[in-house]
């Protein structure tokens, strides 16, 4: 199969958009799917400080790469969760990537260890609080990066959901009619109000095989392992069918999440945006000061029911 | 002599196996109930797509590229 743009052979069809590409011209579409998305979505400029968050998987390794080599200022966090061997290969991973690439462009990484800084690894935390670990393991993510992109003084934090997660979550948020968690799937989340950084997803034009061929192409070391909290995970599930969708209808998680976008788009003209909601709807934890719907955040809950004595 | 197989490394769980070629991508995955659009196709260092002829002494990864397991990563 020859590439759809120049002589060469190809390396990856892409039935969605109809057409295959060889590594040169998927790595030129690739950035420039990113470039589109930074700019249609106002996500930051030039001389805005970026945090990306990274896990050492594909998507956000992926992300940071590409930011740099675009001449975006990005710095990195990576949460060690304390799971095993899974923990200490991701690490790994992304300690390499950080001193080959990263450094390199004067980018720098940034770890919390949930172990040391919570008192727990997220597996026993799950435990002690009985919840489920992927559930426990995002409220640690999402506090611990929003509280690294304030404090850092970060202009926005940027994460590897790409158009898989958004088109799987979607799904989940629609069987559940969790209406209320819709308003907050759109690529681009502003700084509401004060103690909430401003977060985007930049690859969300792009399918996860679409990220790991470029990944593979690109020679970034990637994590391929699995975590292992996350068999049979819910989102799992909802992409395997989306793929089956895809197969035999290409193009289908692209309209699925793409209409849903501009669909969100008309409604927040009427309904009024999210940072109206949130002004009206969120107050400071009494103990950190993150924005939370009740008095104690969900974070501060968590940690102060895992610090409790056992009864 | 036995003829030799294609070797392909699998992930999710990781194993080995062996497959007779030679073959077309697309017929492996369909023989191993695949769904392209979950996976790569590695040989060597390069990607194939899948038209292309896989030979007996070809050694091959069928790498997954669904991940994620929180509903509202990072």
């Amino acid at each position: 199969m020859k590439c759809r743009k120049c002589p060469a052979r190809a390396v990856l069809r892409m039935p969605r958009h109809n057409t295959a590409f060889c590594s040169v011209c998927l790595t030129e579409f690739v950035r420039s799917q990113v470039q589109k998305a930074i700019k249609s979505q106002n996500m930051f400029s030039p001389n805005d400080r970026i945090l990306v968050a990274v896990s050492g998987g594909k998507d956000s390794l992926t992300l940071w790469e590409i930011l740099l080599k675009l001449g975006y200022r990005a710095d990195a966090l990576y949460v060690d969760q304390g799971i095993g061997t899974y923990s200490q290969g991701s690490r790994e991973k992304v300690e390499q990537f950080t001193e080959q690439i990263a450094k390199p462009c004067g980018a720098t990484l940034t770890i919390h260890n949930v172990e040391e800084e919570e008192g727990a690894s997220i597996p026993d935390l799950a435990n002690l609080v009985r919840r489920p670990t992927c559930s426990t393991c995002g409220t640690i993510k999402r506090y611990q990066f929003n509280q690294a992109a304030i404090q850092g003084g970060y202009d926005v934090m940027a994460t590897g959901h790409n158009l898989d997660d958004e088109a799987a979550r979607l799904l989940g948020n629609v069987l559940h009619w969790q209406e209320e968690y819709l308003q907050k799937q759109s690529p681009t989340l502003p700084a509401s109000m004060e103690g909430f950084a401003k977060k985007v997803k930049p690859l969300y034009r792009l399918t996860e095989r679409e990220i790991a061929a470029y990944a593979v192409i690109n020679r970034i070391d990637y994590m391929v392992e699995e975590c292992p909290m996350s068999k049979g995970a819910k989102m799992l599930v909802y992409k395997d069918v989306l793929n089956r969708l895809e197969a035999e209808s290409p193009g289908t998680k692209h309209t699925f999440y793409w209409q849903f976008l501009a669909k969100q788009e008309k409604a927040q003209a009427t309904h009024g945006s999210m940072t109206e909601t949130d002004q009206t709807t969120l107050k400071p934890c009494t103990i950190c000061s993150q924005p939370t719907s009740t008095g104690m955040c969900s974070y501060c809950k968590m940690v102060a029911r895992a610090n409790a004595p056992a009864q | 002599m036995m003829k030799p197989f294609m070797k392909i490394h699998l992930s999710h769980p990781t194993r080995d196996i062996e497959i007779e070629g030679p073959k077309h991508v697309r017929d492996v995955f369909q023989e191993l109930q695949l769904i392209p659009e979950g996976y790569l196709v590695i040989r060597g260092q390069d990607l194939v797509t899948e038209d292309e002829l896989l030979a007996d002494s070809d050694v091959i990864e069928i790498r997954p590229v669904i991940s994620g397991g929180s509903e509202r990563r990072p």
